[in-house]
Order: structure tokens, then sequence, then C-alpha cells
């Protein structure tokens, strides 16, 4: 491949990443911030996919196959699953929109900032995107430290998750597929556990509300 | 050289004026024919723009000479904004340079001049109209001027002619993720600044929530007819902007005739697709609640900003 069109396509597939977190702090429904985030898992799996096919190397092409089905596909449908059976509820984070995108503004020139030393070592459009997977990673903890319920709070768990590994296949050109694969199975299993919790938490107090559990009950 | 480049602002001027009425008929006709009306014709805006040019303007007792130089001044800002943007040829005089900030200053002229003219004549709804006008392009000329920054990073110059030279030279920068998030926060500033749809309804009267409509209400005749002339033209030369940023080629490089002629067609080819692209986008858009404008404009100046960071991180290498 074409080492200009290489690099536009990482830029873009990057850019598709960056996108995708901004409008999960703007937009705070749930079904939509669930498709956000599946559209996040595909434009990962992108990245992950040109990376190996300008590498030529098959293990991380399987690697991005397995990131497509998981964070494409089945952590999506885990989610909207959950969401739907509580019912579709409109998510009030703690901060007004407009002050969390300017934020998302500040995270991003933080993270270029930290990123600068990581950027400056190699000289490969993969090195110089580096910066976005660490605004995905701010991002992801804003939503954490902001979402209400505890479907948000997945999402940004997700996304700090989806911005943790951006910077390993942007940094390292992709892990070997054993490790890739023990770390998928530990989101999945999170999530699983998770959702099991947000069931049960729904089943006693009747909603998945974060704030109403701060009182201990008798 | 610089005539040239003077004669061909001023076929920019002549262009706009003559095409920009059709434009917005073409956006009212696309409307009307997707919600099942018969709507009244391309040619209507022509037709609504004669007749108040032949009334006699009535000016309430009490306002001032804005009344009548505001509308004046709204379309001396919108013929500059035409002239200064590089939309027939890429050519630019050296006496203006169609320089981002240049632009920019002269389009918040014409806003100013809008807003001034609502508030003469001390009615409530004016006065309205022009503090949320006031608010939003407070909102909005920071994004314009970040997102066409972001732009002129890679290329080293404010100036839209070469920035717009730069991307005919080499399309691949066209898709580059720096245009494309300029681009999108570009788009979502016209549409706020020229109010349009999720931030203005333009097709309606008397509503609690209208911007320019609200300004526009106590203005009649010629007046009225400046106004309405100016606010298109600023839509048309913004949809321009990025028609020519998007969509750069056929726009004339040289002073030669037959360029000219291309780059002309080409014009109002890219014109007429986007303004048929905005219309048909806004018959599926409500009408966003006025509180939460200021969260699409943060949207896009996070947008713009994001560009900028991108542009420097791409330049690093």
């Amino acid at each position: 491949m074409a080492d200009s069109l290489f690099s536009q396509l990482v830029g873009l597939s990057a850019g598709a990443l960056l996108l995708s977190a901004v409008f999960l702090v703007w937009r705070r429904t749930q079904s939509g911030s669930i498709r956000l985030l599946s559209l996040q898992g595909v434009a990962l799996a992108t990245l992950v996919a040109l990376i190996g096919v300008h590498r030529a190397n098959f293990e991380t092409f399987a690697v991005a196959l397995l990131v497509l089905l998981l964070k494409g596909v089945l952590l999506p449908v885990l989610l909207t699953r959950s969401a739907l059976r509580q019912g579709e509820e409109r998510n009030t984070p703690f901060m007004n929109p407009t002050a969390a995108l300017f934020l998302v503004a500040l995270l991003a020139v933080l993270a270029y900032v930290v990123s600068r030393p990581l950027a400056i070592l190699g000289s490969g459009p993969t090195t110089q995107v580096i910066p976005v997977g660490m605004t995905l990673v701010l991002i992801g903890f804003l939503l954490l430290a902001t979402g209400r319920h505890a479907i948000a709070q997945l999402v940004g768990f997700l996304v700090l998750d989806n911005g943790i590994a951006t910077v390993a296949f942007l940094t390292a050109g992709g892990v070997p597929l054993v490790v890739e694969l023990g770390v998928l199975i530990d989101v999945l299993l999170v999530v699983l556990i998770l959702r099991v919790l947000t069931g049960r938490i729904r089943d006693v107090y009747g909603a998945t509300d974060l704030d109403d559990l701060t009182e201990l009950r008798g | 050289m610089n005539t040239s480049a003077v004669l061909l602002a001023l076929l920019q001027i002549i262009v706009m004026i003559l095409i920009t009425p059709f434009l917005i008929g073409l956006m009212r006709q696309v409307r009307n024919r997707l919600e099942g009306r018969v709507g009244a014709g391309v040619g209507q805006p022509w037709r609504d723009l004669r007749k108040l040019f032949a009334k006699e303007p009535l000016r309430a007792p009490g306002t001032s000479w804005i009344q009548a130089g505001g509308p004046v001044l709204l379309m001396v800002s919108s013929l500059s904004v035409c002239a200064l943007v590089p939309l027939i040829s890429t050519l630019q005089s050296r006496l203006i340079p169609g320089d981002l900030f240049v632009v920019v200053s002269v389009l918040l002229l014409g806003t100013v001049a809008l807003a001034l003219v609502g508030l003469d004549a001390g009615t409530a709804f004016g006065g309205m109209g022009s503090s949320r006008h006031m608010t939003i392009a407070a909102l909005v000329e920071p994004t314009v001027l970040v997102a066409v920054f972001a732009l002129s990073v890679p290329i080293g110059s404010s100036a839209l002619g070469d920035i717009v030279r730069a991307r005919i030279v080499d399309p691949s920068s066209i898709i580059s993720l720096v245009s494309l998030l300029a681009l999108v926060a570009l788009g979502i500033a016209t549409i706020a600044e020229t109010s349009r749809m999720p931030v203005d309804n333009p097709a309606t009267h008397l509503e609690l929530t209208m911007i320019h409509e609200a300004m526009v209400l106590e203005s009649s005749g010629r007046d009225l007819a400046w106004l309405e002339l100016g606010s298109w033209l600023r839509l048309g030369a913004l949809l321009g902007l990025i028609g020519s940023l998007l969509l750069p080629w056929g726009m004339a490089t040289e002073p030669k005739l037959l360029a000219v002629l291309l780059g002309l067609v080409m014009l109002a080819a890219k014109l007429f697709v986007l303004a048929s692209l905005l219309s048909v986008t806004e018959v599926f858009l409500a009408k966003l609640r006025l509180f939460r404008v200021p969260e699409l404009l943060a949207g896009s100046f996070v947008l713009a900003l994001l560009a900028v960071i991108a542009s420097y991180l791409l330049e690093a290498r």
C-alpha cells in the first residue's frame, strides 16, 4: 500500500474514533450512545486492519477481525439488550453538554501535550495519531465521571478501553494474538458482570440511577 | 494581474447578485416539493425583490437613520464578502487580499448592522431577535475563524485564495482528517450564521423563537429588500466558500476567458447542489430549542479546535 494513502487512511480512521468520542459526550441518549460506541468499535477495527495490511502481518489482521466482532457487534448488542430491558431512560449527566464539550477540547489539548514525547519518537503516520488514543482515554474518564446511569458509565469504561487499545496498536503496532484475545475476553467479562449487576440494581431499586445508591438501607 | 483580479471580484459580485435569489428560490422549491406542496417556483424571490424595490419604505416614528442605513451597510458587507471569498477564481487583488480575518470581520460588520436595524424601532420582537442574533454571532465567529485557521496551518497562509489553490494542486488534502473536521465545523457555523433550519426557521413569522425574521419585522419596502438580498448573499457567499473548499475543481487559477467561464459554470453547479442538499436535510430537521443552540455551536467549535490540533499534529513530521 502506498505510504501516503496509508497515512491518509490512518488519519481518517483516527478521526472517526475521535469524532465518535466527541459525539458520545454530545448526545447522551442511551440508544444513540450505544450506536456511536459500535461505530467507534468499527473505526478501531479499521485502524487495526490498516496496520495489519501495511505490515503484511496476518496476526494483526486476525486481531482486527476479533475487535470488529467484539467491539463493533457483540458489546453493543449486549448493551442494547440490557438497555431495552430497562426501557429508554434519558441520561441526564452531571455536567451540561456545552461545558462537557469545552472540557473535551481542553482534554484534547492536554492529550496532545502529554503524548508529544511519544509522537517525537517515531516518524510514521501511526505515531502521529497517538494523541487521538490519549484523548479517547481522557474522554472515557470524563464519561465515567459524569455519567449518571450504570449504562452510561459502562459506555465510558468501553471508550476508555478503546483508547488504551488504540494507543497500544499505534505504539507497538499490535500485540500478540494471545494477549489481545485475553484483553478482549476480559472486557467482555467485565461488561457481562456489570450487565448482571445493573440488572440486579434495577430489580432491587427500580432504576439504575447511581445517585440513589448513596444511602445505606436497612 | 491586479486589474484582472479586481475585474474578477466585480464579476463575482454581479454573478452572486444574479444567482442567489434563484438559489433561495431553489431551496424553498425543494422544501415545498418534499413536503408535498406545489411551491411558488424558483423565480419567486426575484419577483418578491422587484415588488419590494418598487414600494416606498415605511418607517415608524422615532426610528433613526439606522433604519435606512443599516440595510445598506448589510448589503455593502455582503457584497464585499462576495468579492473577497474565492468563488470563481483563486486570483486575489494584492490591495485587499481575501484574508480569512478580513472576511470574518466584514461578515461581522453585516451582523452588527442587522442587529442594529432590529433594535432601532424599539419593539420587543426586534430587540429579542437582535439579542439572539448577537449571542449566536458571538459563538459562531470564533468557529469560522478557527476552522479556516486549521485549513491555513498546513499551507502557511491565511489568504483564502491560497488555501483553495493549494487544494486544487493537492486534491488528496481535501479528504484529510483536518479538512473534514474543519468543513463540518464550518458547515454548522454557516447554518447558524445564516439563520437556517436547526438554529432558526427561515419560513415562519411571528413565532416567539424566531431570530432573523424578528429583526426585519419593522422594515418594509426598499429597506426590507436590501436586508433580504444582503442576507441571501451572505448565505450564497458562505455556501460558495464551502463549495470552493470542498470541490475546488474548475476554479480559474489564471485570468483567461475560458477558465473564468468554466469557473462560473462550476460555481453555479456547486451552489445549486449544496443548496439542494442543505434544503433536503432541513426537511428532516426540527428546530432546536433556543437554549440548546449554544450546545450545537459549542460542538462545532470543538470540532474546529480539534481540526487545529490535528493540523499541528500532522504537521510535526
